[in-house]
Order: structure tokens, then sequence, then C-alpha cells
């Protein structure tokens, strides 16, 4: 092994939820649902606390809560777009509800609350396990397969609805089918770069793809190549500059990444 | 503290009323609502709410800022979200380069736009956070708030701030309603609508910016959507609409430091179940045919 064990982990771990992310978040950006993408990265951020506000695994709280909320903002959207004030009320009850089990959790005297919140809020790459590791690239390596299953139509239904509908394709079924993936990433990335910092990984790489291609594979590629591009960029840097943990890291080459495509 | 919840409900207003700090946390409450209310009833109108939302996570990294540099955090705050306003103006302006400046791919750009600047900004507060060394144990009372710690000098501040942002939207009332209903017909008929949609934006960071303080980062959205959302499910009219923000927003912050004192849960989660509970039994209503 070239890497120390740890630096592995993150690596594998990092590299496929980079590569999910970028997929979905390209996708994310065509249907134009950026801010439901942040409400589901907030979402984590309740989940993980509620779960161990009850004494429940982090991972399962998180995925219990990102695909719940998924399924809420897809049937509120089922018969148009949901409108973003909508998103924002869900949005805000979620944190309501984050701020409740904090609550909970700190009278339950569990331990300290400001370390899960940390962990939550900008995320854990090198102190995930072997175990965790491979888990977490399995799962979005499923996602992101998942989502090239449905991209044909998909893409179809994203760019006109309408016609696409006409045509058969089943919509609303689709609609739902992308919500619960974007939770399932919105979960795993959660434990890479934190809830706080998922956006930056979904929007960040599939603005930059965006702007420079408007071809469908193209751009789906370059998102995928860009949030890979972060990731390990990201990662290096935080490996040599001690004080720079490995989300931020992550989310501030992803950012300039995007910035660059500004100027150019 | 010996709170007592009785079915006398003048005598709890009373007891609310007993402590100085509570009469603080009211005050400022109150104020932060009122402000929010307004600004975000223009929010909704003209479709920021993922805007206001990326401005007020400015706070953070200019929190931690202000930490690292010595300076009140206010000044942080206010820095940090006057200057997130101006850059996520300058998305939409971007917009207008090679890509379209109009329609639905624009608009998802700029989300996208607005997306990496909140993320960004977020992973900027981490890294100095971690440079200033370890207050990570402040992070709650910067996420949430510490209603209950508000100064004489804090509601003050509050106050002056929302006195001169109302105003200043007051002042900008009828060309930013002009732009935000009609944008290209207010642009023909010689708005400045880039300038009036920049200056409203700033006005935003400001409000969010003391808010924040406030009731914390992630809470402020509470009190700048909700009313707003409340109010537009139960009537397009401009004044009526506005009055009703205001009174929704007083009302949910007002009851949630009241069912705070009297419980052992933060008044973030009062206040914003409350306005959710509001939300959707304006929207039936409005489902119904009873407003509208």
């Amino acid at each position: 092994m070239v890497f120390e064990a740890f630096f592995a982990n993150a690596l594998l771990a990092g590299s496929c939820i980079a590569i999910a992310s970028g997929l979905l978040g390209w996708f994310v950006v065509l249907r134009g649902q950026v801010f439901a993408g942040d409400a589901l990265s907030h979402v984590a951020f309740t989940g993980a606390l509620a779960a161990a506000a009850v004494g429940l695994g982090l991972r399962a709280g998180l995925f219990a809560a990102t695909v719940l909320v998924a399924l809420v903002i897809a049937a509120l959207g089922a018969r148009s777009r949901a409108d973003d004030v909508s998103i924002g009320i869900v949005f805000v009850w979620v944190l309501g509800l984050g701020v409740f089990f904090l609550d909970r959790f700190n009278s339950s005297g569990g331990g300290s609350s400001a370390t899960i919140a940390a962990r939550t809020l900008f995320g854990s790459l090198f102190g995930l396990t072997a175990g965790e590791a491979r888990l977490a690239a399995l799962i979005a390596a499923g996602t992101a397969l998942a989502l090239l299953a449905v991209g044909r139509p998909l893409l179809f239904t994203s760019i006109d609805a309408p016609l696409a509908a006409a045509s058969g394709a089943p919509v609303r079924a689709l609609g739902f089918a992308f919500l619960i993936l974007l939770g399932i990433v919105a979960a795993e990335a959660t434990q890479a770069v934190g809830a706080l910092l998922l956006l930056g990984l979904l929007a960040a790489p599939a603005g930059a793809a965006h702007r420079l291609t408007a071809n469908p594979y193209r751009g789906m590629a370059l998102a995928a190549g860009i949030a890979l591009l972060a990731m390990w960029g990201g990662l290096a840097l935080s490996y040599w500059v001690a004080a720079l943990a490995p989300g931020a890291a992550v989310i501030l080459v992803a950012a300039g990444i995007y910035a660059l495509t500004m100027v150019v | 503290m010996n709170a007592h919840f009785t079915l006398d409900l003048a005598a709890d207003v009373r007891e609310l009323l007993a402590y100085p700090f509570m009469v603080n946390a009211l005050q400022a409450a109150g104020i932060a609502a009122v402000m929010a209310a307004v600004t975000g009833w223009f929010m909704v109108l003209r479709r920021e709410t993922f805007a206001g939302h990326t401005l007020s996570m400015m706070s953070f990294p200019g929190a931690a800022a202000a930490a690292l540099a010595g300076l009140p955090l206010a000044a942080g705050y206010f820095a940090f979200c006057a200057g997130g306003a101006l850059v996520v103006a300058g998305t939409g302006v971007a917009g207008t380069g090679s890509r379209p400046a109009s329609g639905r791919g624009a608009e998802a750009q700029r989300a996208a736009a607005i997306g990496t600047v909140g993320a960004g900004a977020l992973a900027i507060g981490f890294v100095l956070l971690s440079v200033y060394g370890g207050v990570l144990e402040n992070l709650e009372s910067l996420l949430f708030g510490s209603i209950f710690g508000v100064t004489r000098g804090e509601v003050l501040t509050l106050a002056i701030v929302a006195v001169c942002t109302l105003a200043c939207l007051a002042v900008l009332g009828r060309p930013l309603l002009f732009a935000s209903v009609d944008g290209m017909l207010a642009g023909a008929s010689g708005v400045p609508v880039g300038a009036v949609s920049t200056a409203f934006l700033v006005l935003l960071g400001l409000a969010v910016a003391a808010t924040a303080q406030i009731t914390g980062i992630l809470l402020v959205f509470a009190l700048l959507v909700a009313p707003a959302a409340i109010a537009r499910e139960l009537t397009p009219r401009i004044a009526l609409g506005l009055t009703l923000s205001v009174v929704f927003g007083l009302t949910v912050a007002w009851l949630g430091l009241a069912l705070s004192y009297f419980t052992n849960y933060s008044a973030g989660f009062f206040t914003t179940s409350a306005a959710v509970a509001l939300f959707a039994l304006a929207r039936a209503a409005r489902r119904l045919g009873v407003v509208r």
C-alpha cells in the first residue's frame, strides 16, 4: 500500500462519492433543483442528530431522513415542480427539528453534542474505517449506476416534461426516483464532506460542466470528472496542510474550479 | 428558574416579563421578526428564497473571520452578508455572458452559482474556525443562536439596523415592486432594474446579518421565509400581505420564546413548528377556496 490506511479509505470512499455527486449534480442543475438539493443536505444534519438522540446509528438516521424528505419534496412537486417556497417551508421545519433533537441529545447527556454536530456538519472523511469506506463506495457506485440506467428517459423528462409525458415516459415516477437517488447520495456525501458543504459537491462541478458544454453526455462526464478532481485535490491539500479539514478543502477546490469557468 | 405554565394566561405573561433577560429576548425577537417579515415578503415575491438562505450562511465565515481578526462578531456578520449579497447579485449579471440571460436554463445556472458561493463561504468559515483554534463549543450558539443571552446593547443595535433597513425598503418599495412583478416592463419604463435588485439583496444581507446574531444562522431562514409564505398564501395584496407577514412573524417568534421558557426546548423548534403549522393551515384554506 502506497498510502497510509486512513488516506486510502478516504480516497476510495471520496472518489466514488465524488463521481456519484457529480453525475447527480448535473441533473440537479439541469432540473433546477439546486434548492431541493440544499434542503436535503440540511435534512442530513437533522437525521444524524435524530439518530444520535434516540441512540441509533448515524448512518441509519441519515438515510431514513434524507430519503423520507426526498419523498416529501417529490410529493409536493408532484403536480408541478415544487416551488421554492414549499421547499423553504420544509427546510425551515427540518432545521427546527434539528434544534429539537440537539436539545434531546443534550438533556440525555449522551456525550458532546458539539462533536456530533461538527462531524455531521463538516464531515469526517479521514475518520472512515476500511469497512465504512467500502460500504460508502458500494452505495455511491450503485447510485451512479442506477442513475445511468434511467439516464436517457430522465434526460428527456428533464428537458421537456410535457413532450416526454405525451410520448409515454413516466415523468412522475422518474421525478420520484431521481429525488430518492439524490437523498441517498446526500446521506452518503454527508459522511464525506458534511451536511453544510454537500451542496458544493452537487452544485459546483455540475455548474462548471453546464457552463462549459451543452452536450449532455460530455456534460455528465465533465461534472463527474471535475468532482473527482476536486475530491483528489482537496484530499491532497488537507493531507499536507493539517489545519485544512478534508471536507472544506474539497469544497474550496470545487468552488475554485467553478470560479475558473466563470473567467474562461 | 421556576417556570410554571398555568391556565391563567395573564399571569403567564407577567411571569415572562418578570426577568430582564426575557424582556431583552422578546424585544430582540420582535424587532428581528418585523424586519425579517418585511424583507422576507419581498424575497418570496421575487423568488429569491435560495439567495436569502445563502446570505444567511454568509454569517458563518463572517463570525469566524471577525473572531480571528479580533473584531466584534457583528462587524464580521455585516461585512460578509453585505459582501455576499454583492457576489450573489453578480451571479445574475454573469449569466448574461455566453449563456442565455433569461429562461429556465439561466435560472438553473444562477442557482448553481449561488449554491457554489454558499458552500464555498461555509468552507472558508470552517477553515478560519480551525485556524482560530477549537471554538467548536461555540458552534452550536453560532448556528442556533443564544436568544436568552441578548444584551441591551444588542437590542439597540438591532433596532437601529431594523429602522435603517425598513426605511431603505420604504424608499425602494415602489420601483422594487415594479421590478419584481414585471422586470421587462419596469426596465422599459426606466426603472434601473439591475441596481434595484442589487440594492435589495444588500438590504436582505443586512437584515439577515442582524437577525442571525439573535436567532442563529440556521434559523434566520425561519423568520425570513415562513411568515411571508403564509401571508402570500392568504392574499396577493401588497399592504395587507406585508401586514399579515409582520403579524405572523411576531406571533411565531414570541410564541416560540414563550413555549421555550416554559419547557426545556429551544425557541427555534417551537417557532419553526408554529410557522409550518400556520403555513399548512393557510395553504389548506387557499385550496378549499376560503381565502384569495
